[in-house]
This record gives structure tokens, sequence and C-alpha cells, in this order.
């Protein structure tokens, strides 16, 4: 390492003993050009969605294919409605959205205030046993977790999607706790001269000072509720019933060729975690820095 | 999942810094005095939710589906114990099971490299400190919120062998591009490249990585005349690491987890091409409805992703940096 480094220090110096560098402006340039052609590749499907999405049934097979779509066909998106009760998708995917959401919040609160707060003999085991459980794959409980909510009789229904956010999920958890650690304890302490209880010391201290970690499980939450495709897939059979996600893959098996329809139900099924996503986006992505880092 | 596994996630976050060994629960309860056994008491009160979770929707159907590995259940009527036949079906006569592993494990060996490097190299422009880079960020990022059946459904019309955007392009420089998820030689390839559209997520992992990095070490780099490729290599990369074994191990979990993109946009075909090992256990469990065949496939599973994770975690101190190691 050391020989290629002396190697490398000829070649860049220069006469006078200065480093020779790119000027400033052309380093600017060759950032633009790098993060410009990522964006290229990374965005041209989205804009290939939209203008498929704008296509007439000719135009979508035309040869070779056409980038803009004349005339743009707007009545797509209300075609959409038309071929599958879509209204009612959104509708079912916000009810479960809504459900976890608060299932959630709630839960993680209890749950890392516990963890975070109060002293109990084998907090520190339960604690790595909530870490260790990060890392069980799905698959291991998905059959048995369905057996048993067969056996309860709630295929078919929302419960099995619903209940267990109220128990927690164990990363939310994790990120709240690690978020309330940061609040310091002196607050407790004035609280708890001043008569307050452990909830109200809970709901009118903590609660306030963690809404950013709250904000954080609900985007999170609405995002993988939103998204989900396996659970609902397993557990709903009734179209009725059907999510978003679940539907635009039924939508696909059943309409294979209607591109410029499927295209259009994809883009609307992608407004609500990606407006989410813009809204929270400070917030989102500094939260997920954090966890992705301290994990 | 093991002890070793689980304690090695959470050494780093939950050590007290206590080493001498404490006395055991039932004496620490008899030694309270009142105001500590309340605390307590509401302590579990505040953990119960997850409690009550841990037992009825992890530790009990991880127990169950151990159990049932070992039975024939086609969930009426009454599991039948068979002992190791479900074992010995799938190492012996089960070609599916080989097809399914062979996939998954092709397509890690893609996809987790690529993955890997793409996201390194988009952290590192993204962390030029140009004007409007926050924007590029929310751009770059966005593709990682699209669901995941979305993404797919975009991904399959891209890949369209005849009226699809890559073939065309590739067409543009004379390239006659595969039918992607027709061709059983490329199908695996659209998977990967609809999973890589969303790496957005961990460049921004990996950017926040790179803004802990402290400027002195580039500093001193460069007075020994570092260029930017060796700033590169021996300052950013070995800082870098623990991230990128943080994202290996998580990505690790996620390849064996691969399923809706595959179920939607190609049902494991051409030639069960994309027979993913997820979309096996659910073609046993839910569509042959044999229960205690896909509790076995399931279990087998998590053996392998646990001594991968092992293995993975036993390499790290031969490439992993920890800055605290030195201290």
């Amino acid at each position: 390492m050391q020989a290629e480094l002396d190697a490398t220090r000829e070649n860049v110096q220069l006469g006078d003993g200065r480093r020779w560098q790119l000027p400033r402006i052309l380093r600017g340039a060759r950032a633009y050009v790098v993060l410009l052609l990522f964006v290229l590749v990374f965005l041209t499907p989205f804009y290939w969605m939209v203008a498929t999405a704008l296509k007439s049934e000719v135009q979508l097979f035309a040869l070779p294919p056409a980038w803009v779509p004349s005339p743009p066909i707007f009545e797509n998106f209300m075609q959409v409605f038309r071929e599958v009760p879509f209204g009612r998708f959104v509708l079912n995917s916000a009810t479960l959205v809504f459900w976890n959401v608060l299932g959630q919040v709630l839960s993680t609160t209890l749950i890392a205030y516990g963890f975070a707060r109060l002293r109990f003999p084998g907090r520190n085991v339960l604690f790595l046993i909530l870490l260790g459980t990060l890392m069980v794959p799905d698959q291991v409980t998905l059959v048995p977790q369905f057996i048993l909510f067969a056996k309860l009789g709630w295929v078919n229904t929302y419960l099995p999607l619903i209940l267990p956010a109220f128990t927690g999920s164990p990363f939310l958890i994790f990120l709240m706790r690690q978020y309330m650690m940061t609040i310091p304890l002196d607050l407790d302490e004035a609280a708890t001269i001043d008569g307050a209880g452990r909830l109200q010391i809970l709901r009118y201290i903590i609660v306030p000072l963690c809404v950013p970690a709250l904000v954080l499980v609900g985007v999170f939450t609405f995002t993988w509720v939103w998204n989900d495709f396996m659970g609902p897939l397993i557990y709903l059979t009734d179209p009725a019933k059907f999510t978003v996600s679940l539907g635009l893959g039924f939508f696909h098996g059943a309409r294979e060729t209607s591109w410029h329809l499927l295209m259009a139900a994809s883009l609307m099924s992608m407004i609500p975690p990606v407006i989410l996503f813009l809204v929270a986006q400070r917030r989102l992505l500094g939260g997920l820095a954090a966890a992705g880092l301290k994990g | 999942m093991s002890a070793k596994t689980s304690m090695a996630a959470g050494e780093r976050i939950a050590t007290s810094g206590r080493r001498a060994r404490r006395p055991g629960f039932l004496r620490r309860w008899r030694e309270m005095g009142p105001m500590a056994r309340k605390e307590a008491l509401s302590g579990y009160f505040f953990i119960l939710p997850w409690i009550i979770g841990f037992i009825v929707f992890l530790a009990g159907p991880m127990l169950a589906s151990f159990a049932l590995s070992f039975t024939r259940w086609n969930i009426v009527g009454d599991p039948r114990w068979i002992g190791l036949e479900n074992y010995r079906q799938i190492f012996t006569r089960d070609p599916d099971f080989v097809q399914s592993l062979e996939v998954t494990f092709r397509y890690a060996l893609v996809f987790l490299p690529l993955s890997t490097v793409v996201g390194i190299a988009m952290a590192v422009a993204l962390n030029s400190r140009v004007r409007g880079v926050g924007l590029f960020r929310t751009l770059l990022y966005l593709p990682s919120v699209v669901p995941g059946v979305a993404a797919t459904l975009v991904w399959v019309w891209v890949l369209n062998g005849r009226y699809g955007l890559l073939n065309t392009i590739l067409g543009w420089v004379g390239i006659e591009g595969p039918n992607w998820f027709r061709d059983p030689q490329a199908a695996i390839y659209g998977i990967v490249m609809i999973s890589l559209w969303g790496v957005g997520g961990s460049a921004i992992i990996y950017l926040a990585g790179l803004q802990n990095i402290p400027e002195h070490l580039y500093e001193a780099a460069r007075v020994d005349g570092a260029s930017g490729w060796q700033q590169f290599r021996f300052v950013t990369l070995p800082m870098l690491s623990p991230v990128i074994f943080f994202q290996l191990v998580v990505g690790l979990i996620g390849v064996f987890q691969t399923f809706t993109s595959s179920f939607v946009a190609t049902g494991g075909g051409p030639l069960q091409s994309t027979l993913f090992y997820m979309l096996y256990i659910y073609e046993k469990a839910w569509q042959s409805l044999r229960m205690g065949y896909a509790s076995a496939l399931a279990w087998i599973l998590a053996l392998i992703i646990l001594i991968i994770t092992v293995l993975v975690m036993r390499s790290s101190p031969y490439w992993v940096h920890y800055e605290a190691e030195r201290k």
C-alpha cells in the first residue's frame, strides 16, 4: 500500500509541490453528470409507466414503441375503476393501514417505555431476545400462524392482518426505545416529584418529545401495510376484501395485455406511499439512516 | 434464533458494561424493596403486549412449525406423525427443492454484490457537496417506496421482449435483447433488475455511513498524496465496512424472502427458472396444502440462513473495521 501511495504521489504532484486538482466548478460538473446518469437510469421506468398509462391500446403495440403518447388518453385512469373495483381496494387498504398504524403507535410506545425507563429483573435478557427475533425469517412462522388463524375461523377477515400490529414490531420497538433513551431522565424525575404517575409521565412528557419517532413508526407501518402483498394473498380470498396490491396482482393475471390500464393502476397504487414519503422525507431518511447505522 | 446470533446483534446496544455475574431472578426479586417491586411490576405490564405477541405470533408458531415438520397434514383432519419422512423426501427425491435452492443462491450471488456496488456508488454520488443534491436524494430513493406489485408490473412491461423499453434501447446499439421473463436464461436477471431498482433504500444508509467518516482522515490521506481512488480504497471502504456488513446480513435475509416479484412476474417460470425458495414454500403450503412439508422446508431454510449469517459474522474480523476496537 505504501509503495502504491508513493508511486501516485509522484504522479499527481506538480513541480511546485502543490497537488493538481480539477478546478472546483469542474468537480461540481462531474458530480452532476454522475447524479444525472443515476437519475436517468432509475427514473426512466417511471416515465415509461406514465407514458404507457396515457397511451391508447393501439399505440401500446406500435413498433418502434412511441415515447410520447399522442394523444394522451386520461380516460385510462377512469377505465381502471370500471374494470376493477379499484375504489373498493383503496378503501380496504386504508382500513388496514389505519388499524395497523394505530396498533403499532400504541404498542411500540408502551413497550419501548417499559424497556427504556423501567427497571425490572430480566429486562436485558428480554431485550436481547427482542433483538434476536429480528433475525427470525418470516417463513418459519408463516405456516403455523396461518393454521392458528384458520382454526380460529379468521381466514378472509382482516384480523390476521391487524392483530399482530398491536403487539408491536420488534424493529419499531427498537427504534422507539433508542429514541426514548435520548430523553433526559431529569424530566421524569421532576414530574415524579410533582406527583405524576408513570402513565402521566408517558402521556405528558415522553410522548410529546417522541413525536419524531412516532411519525417514523407511522410512516414505516403505512408503507409496509400499503405495499404488503403476501399477507393479503394468504389470508384474503374474497375479491371484495382485496387490498390495492393484491387487486393489482390479480388484475395483471386477468388482463395480461392491457398494459395501459395496468400502468395506470400501478401509478395510482403508488401515490399514497410516494406522497407520504415526500411529506415526511427529512425525518424518514434521517431515521432510516440512524436505524441502519445503529442496527 | 440462536443465542449466538442474538447476542452478537444485541451486544453492541444492550451492554451495560457490567461483566460480574448477577444474582438470579428469584433472589433479586426477594431482595427488592416495595417501590422497586412496584416499578418492576409496571415494567412487565408495559412490555406485556410484546410478550404476548412473542409467545402467540413467534415462539409458539416456531415450536408448532417444528413439530408440524414431522407430520403429514392438509389442514383438514388431524396431522399424522411421519417422523423424518418429510426431511427424507426433501433431501433425496425432491428436484424442486434443489431447483429452488439453486435459483435462490444464484440470485443472491448476482444481486448482493451488485446491490452493494451500486448502492455505494450511488451513496458516493449523493454525498457530493453540490447544490440541489437533496433533490437527487429524493428522486433516487423514490423507487424504493413503490409497492412491490407495482414495481414488478412496471418492469415486466419495461422488459417486454418486443415492445419493452430496455430492448428498444438495446436495439439502438444493435443488441437484440432477450425476451426477459419468457426466457429461462434471462428471467432471473429480470428479477434482479426489479430488486435493484429499490437500491436507493440501501444507498441512503451507505450515505449516512459516509457522512459519519471524519473529514480529518481524508485530509491526512491528501497530505500523504493519496489520489481520489486511494482515498476511497484506504479510507472510505474500511470506514464503511461495518455498514456494508450490516447491509449484507440484512440483504441475505431479504434474498431468502424474495417472493412478490417472482410470484407476479413469472409465477416461478419459465421452466422453474425463477422458482424462489419462498415461492416454493408458498406452493407447497397454499396450493398443495401440505402444511407439514412446507414447515420442514421453512425450517431447513431457517437453518441455512442461520449458518450463512454465522459464517458472515465469523468472517467479519477479517474485513470489517470497527473504530471502537482501537480505542
